[in-house]
C-alpha cells in the first residue's frame, strides 16, 4: 500500500489529473444522485461547481472525498482508485472536506474540538495555532462550547480545522453560507493561498460576483451529470 | 495501522467521549436517575412484602431474592440509553464522516467508544448496585470473596455489554430508526450476559462463591469475543455507512 | 438474466412466477412426505410410555426445530460468509430467504412446543431451555429481518446484513448453551431428550426429519426466486433510474442560473 501511494506521488509530478471522474455513478439511498459524471481537475486551480438544487453537487464532493463508493464508472484522486476501499481510504488522507455539516461536537468548546480533530488529523501544533489565529478563534471564543456559536463561527472553527490539516485537495460545499462579509473575504483569500501553495480546490457554490474573481474556471453539474463546461 | 496507532487513536476517541460527558453530563444527570428509577419501579412491580423461606426458619423478601437479576436488568436498560448517546453525538453533525476522513484506525475508534461506554456503565452500575442494597433488604453476609466476585461480575458483564452494544450501534449507524433498531438487535444478544451476570451475582450474594466464578469466566469470554469482533469488523462497519 | 424471468413468467404463469421444475418436484416430494407422516405420527406409531399421545407432536416439533435453528440459519450464515467473500448476489438472496423461512419455522417450534408442554407439564411455558433459547433466537432473527428491511443503499444493506447473519449464528449457540447451562441447574423433563424411541417411532421421527427438510427446501427455492425476481426488477430500474436522472428537466429541478 505504501509502495502504491509512492508511485502515485511520482506520477503526480509527471502531471496526471489530481481528481478524475469518468462516467461516475453513485447512489444515495438507492437513488443515482450521480448518474455518469465526468470531471478532471489538474494541479493548482480553484474550480467552481455550480448547478441547481438536487443536481448532485454534495454527492460529487463526497465521492471525490472517498466517502461514497462508485457504483459504476471510474474515479481517481491523487492516483488512488476510488473504486476500491483501500484506494478511498488512502485518498481521504490528502483531502479536506467542508460539507453541510461542520463535524463539530456541540458539547465541546472550540478549543477542544480543534484539539481533538487536529490530533485525529495528525496536524502539526504550529499549524493548528496559526490556523486558529488566522480564523480569529483565539481569546475568549476558544473556550465557548460549540453549541453556543453562531453558524458563521461554527464555519470558522471547521475551516480552522481544515486549514491546519493542510490538505492537497480542498472540497467545499457552499462554504460561504452563514459567513459575514469579513468571513467571506477570509475564505476567498484562504482558497487563493491554498491554490498558490499547490492545492487543488473544488467549491460548490450558488454565490455570484466576488467569488468569480477567485475561481479559475467553473463546472456545471445538472441531473447528476457534468453537462456543460464554462471556461 | 500499527498497534500504536490503534491504542493512540483509541485513547483519543475515549478521551473525547469522556470529555463530552464531562461537559454535557447526560449519563450522570439522565441515565443514572433513570437507572435508579427502574430500581424503585421493581419495588412496585415485585411487592416487597412477599417473602420466601430460606434455611430452617429464616425468610427473605422476593424482592431481595431477585436483587442480582434486577441490578443487571437496570444496567442493561441503562446501557441502551448510554449507547444511544454514544452514537447520537456522532450523528448530530456528521462527525462519523470526519472520523473516516481523518483516517483514524477503525479498531481504535471501536475501542475508544466501547471503553467510554464501559466507564459510564461501570459508574452507573456501581451506584445501581449500591442503591439496590440500600433499597432491597438483602441481608447479605459479606465476605471479601463475595465482594470480589460481585465487583468482577460487574466489570465482566459491563465489558460485554459495552463491546457488543458498540458493534450493534455501529451496525445501525446512519439509520433513521437507529433508536428502535438497536434495542431489537442488541437485547437478544445480551440475554446470555444478563443470565450469566445474574447467576454470578446470585452466587456472590446468597450462594456459594465458587459457583459464581464459572459464570464470570463465561462473561469474560463473551466480552473478549466481542472486543475481538469489534476490532476486526469496525473497518467494514464504518465504511460506506 | 431478465430472459429467465420472462420465460418463467410466461410459460408457467398458472403455477406462479416462482415455480420451476425443481420446485414442483421437491414440492410433490414434500407433499408425499406429509401424506405419509400424518398417519405415521397420528395413527400407526404407538403412544410413548411417559408422554402418551403427546409424543406425536415430537415428530413435527423436533424436525422443525432442527431445520430452523441449524439448517435455515446455517444456510444464512454460510450465504453471508460467501457474500462477504465475493459479493455473490445468489448467496445474499439465499441468506435472506433462508432466514425468513427459519423465522417461520421458529414460530412453529414455539407453538408445537407449547402445545406439547400443556399436557406434559400442565403449563404452556415451563422455561424449558430449548424452547426458551428458541424464543430468543426468534427475536434475534427478527432483528436480522428488520435490518434487511431498512431503506439503505442495497450493497450497504447486504454487507451489514451479511455481517449480522454471521454473528447471529454465533449468538444462536451462545444463547443456546447459556440457557441450557442456566436451566441445567434445575432440569426437568424436556421435549426430545428423555424420549425413548424404537422401531416404528424411530422411523416416524426420521421420516419427519426428511419431510421437514423437503418442506424447507421447497419454501427456500420459492422465496429465493421471489427475491431474485425482485432484484431483477430493481436492477433494471437502476439503469432506468440513471437514464431518468440524466433526463431530469432543468426547469423542474430548481432555479437554474
Amino acid at each position: 500500500m505504501v509502495a502504491m501511494s509512492d508511485s502515485a506521488d511520482d506520477q503526480l509530478i509527471a502531471g496526471p489529473p489530481v481528481v478524475e471522474l469518468d462516467e461516475a455513478v453513485a447512489l444515495v439511498g438507492g437513488f443515482p444522485a450521480l448518474a455518469g459524471a465526468s470531471l478532471k481537475l489538474a494541479g493548482t486551480e480553484i474550480v467552481g461547481l455550480r448547478g441547481p438544487n438536487g443536481a448532485g453537487k454534495s454527492t460529487l464532493l463526497r465521492v471525490c472525498a472517498g466517502l461514497i463508493p462508485l457504483r459504476r464508472g471510474r474515479g481517481h484522486v491523487l492516483g488512488h482508485d476510488l473504486a476500491t476501499r483501500t484506494g478511498r481510504q488512502s485518498a481521504r488522507r490528502s483531502i479536506g472536506l467542508l460539507g453541510h455539516n461542520t463535524s463539530l461536537y456541540d458539547d465541546l468548546t472550540v478549543q477542544e474540538n480543534v484539539w481533538f480533530w487536529s490530533r485525529a488529523n495528525r496536524a502539526a501544533s504550529d499549524d493548528v495555532k496559526a490556523a486558529m489565529g488566522h480564523m480569529g478563534l483565539s481569546g475568549r471564543l476558544a473556550t465557548v462550547p460549540v453549541s453556543g456559536l453562531s453558524e458563521g463561527q461554527r464555519r470558522r472553527t471547521a475551516m480552522a480545522i481544515l486549514l491546519a490539516r493542510r490538505p492537497k485537495v480542498w472540497l467545499l460545499d457552499e462554504p460561504h453560507a452563514g459567513l459575514d462579509r469579513s468571513g467571506r473575504d477570509l475564505l476567498d483569500q484562504l482558497l487563493i493561498d491554498a491554490a498558490k501553495a499547490g492545492a487543488t480546490v473544488l467549491v460548490a457554490t450558488h454565490d455570484r460576483g466576488r467569488i468569480d474573481d477567485v475561481l479559475t474556471r467553473t463546472v456545471w453539474l445538472e441531473s447528476g451529470t457534468i453537462s456543460e463546461l464554462i471556461p | 495501522m500499527s498497534g500504536s496507532s490503534l491504542l493512540g487513536d483509541a485513547l483519543l476517541v475515549f478521551g473525547k467521549d469522556l470529555r463530552i460527558e464531562r461537559s454535557s453530563k447526560v449519563v450522570l444527570s439522565q441515565v443514572l436517575p433513570f437507572a435508579l428509577m427502574i430500581l424503585i419501579l421493581f419495588g412496585f412491580g415485585i411487592s416487597p412484602d412477599i417473602r420466601v423461606p430460606i434455611g430452617a426458619d429464616g425468610s427473605r423478601s422476593v424482592l431481595a431474592q431477585v436483587t442480582p437479576g434486577l441490578i443487571f436488568l437496570a444496567i442493561l436498560f441503562s446501557s441502551l440509553l448510554a449507547l444511544g448517546r454514544s452514537f447520537g453525538v456522532e450523528a448530530d453533525d456528521g462527525t462519523l464522516d470526519a472520523l473516516r476522513l481523518a483516517g483514524l484506525d477503525p479498531g481504535g475508534i471501536f475501542i475508544g467508544k466501547a471503553a467510554a461506554v464501559l466507564v459510564q456503565l461501570l459508574s452507573v452500575g456501581s451506584i445501581v448496585t449500591l442503591g439496590a442494597f440500600l433499597l432491597f433488604d438483602t441481608g447479605v453476609d459479606w465476605t471479601w470473596g463475595r465482594a470480589v466476585l460481585l465487583v468482577t461480575t460487574l466489570g465482566a458483564a459491563t465489558a460485554g455489554i459495552a463491546s457488543a452494544g458498540t458493534i450493534y450501534s455501529a451496525l445501525a449507524a446512519g439509520l433513521r430508526v437507529r433508536d428502535t433498531l438497536v434495542p431489537l438487535l442488541v437485547i437478544p444478544v445480551l440475554a446470555p450476559v444478563l443470565l450469566g451476570a445474574g447467576q454470578a451475582a446470585d452466587a456472590a450474594l446468597f450462594g456459594a462463591v465458587a459457583d459464581g466464578w464459572p459464570w464470570v469466566g463465561a462473561l469474560a469470554i463473551f466480552a473478549l469475543l466481542y472486543i475481538g469482533v469489534g476490532i476486526l469488523s469496525f473497518d467494514s462497519l464504518l465504511e460506506d455507512a | 438474466m431478465s430472459s429467465t424471468g420472462t420465460t418463467t413468467n410466461g410459460s408457467r404463469a398458472f403455477a406462479g412466477p416462482t415455480a420451476s421444475k425443481a420446485t414442483r418436484v421437491v414440492g410433490l416430494m414434500a407433499l408425499a412426505g406429509i401424506a405419509l407422516l400424518l398417519p405415521l405420527a397420528l395413527l400407526w406409531s404407538p403412544p410413548e410410555i411417559d408422554q402418551a399421545d403427546a409424543v406425536r407432536l415430537f415428530y413435527v416439533h423436533v424436525p422443525s426445530a432442527t431445520v430452523a435453528l441449524y439448517l435455515a440459519f446455517g444456510v444464512t450464515c454460510l450465504g453471508s460468509l460467501i457474500y462477504l467473500r465475493n459479493q455473490s448476489v445468489f448467496w445474499d438472496l439465499m441468506a435472506h430467504a433462508s432466514a425468513e423461512i427459519g423465522v417461520v419455522f421458529c414460530g412453529f417450534v414455539l407453538i408445537t412446543g407449547m402445545l406439547w408442554g400443556r399436557p406434559t407439564w400442565g403449563v404452556y411455558w415451563e422455561w424449558d431451555p430449548r424452547i426458551t433459547s428458541t424464543a430468543i433466537t426468534l427475536i434475534l432473527y427478527l432483528g436480522y429481518l428488520a435490518l434487511r428491511r431498512m431503506d439503505l443503499d442495497p450493497t450497504v444493506r447486504s454487507k451489514r446484513a451479511a455481517f449480522l447473519g454471521i454473528i447471529s449464528f454465533c449468538n444462536l449457540f451462545i444463547i443456546k448453551y447459556s440457557v441450557e447451562w442456566w436451566r441445567g441447574l434445575h432440569q426437568g423433563q424436556t421435549i426430545g431428550i428423555d424420549t425413548q424411541l424404537d422401531g416404528l417411532m424411530l422411523f416416524t421421527f426420521a421420516w419427519g426429519m426428511v419431510t421437514f427438510v423437503l418442506i424447507f427446501a421447497w419454501l427456500l427455492m420459492h422465496r429465493f426466486r421471489l427475491g431474485w425476481l425482485e432484484l431483477q426488477a430493481t436492477t433494471t430500474s437502476l439503469d432506468d433510474a440513471i437514464a431518468a436522472r440524466r433526463a431530469e428537466s432543468p426547469q423542474l429541478t430548481g432555479e437554474g442560473l
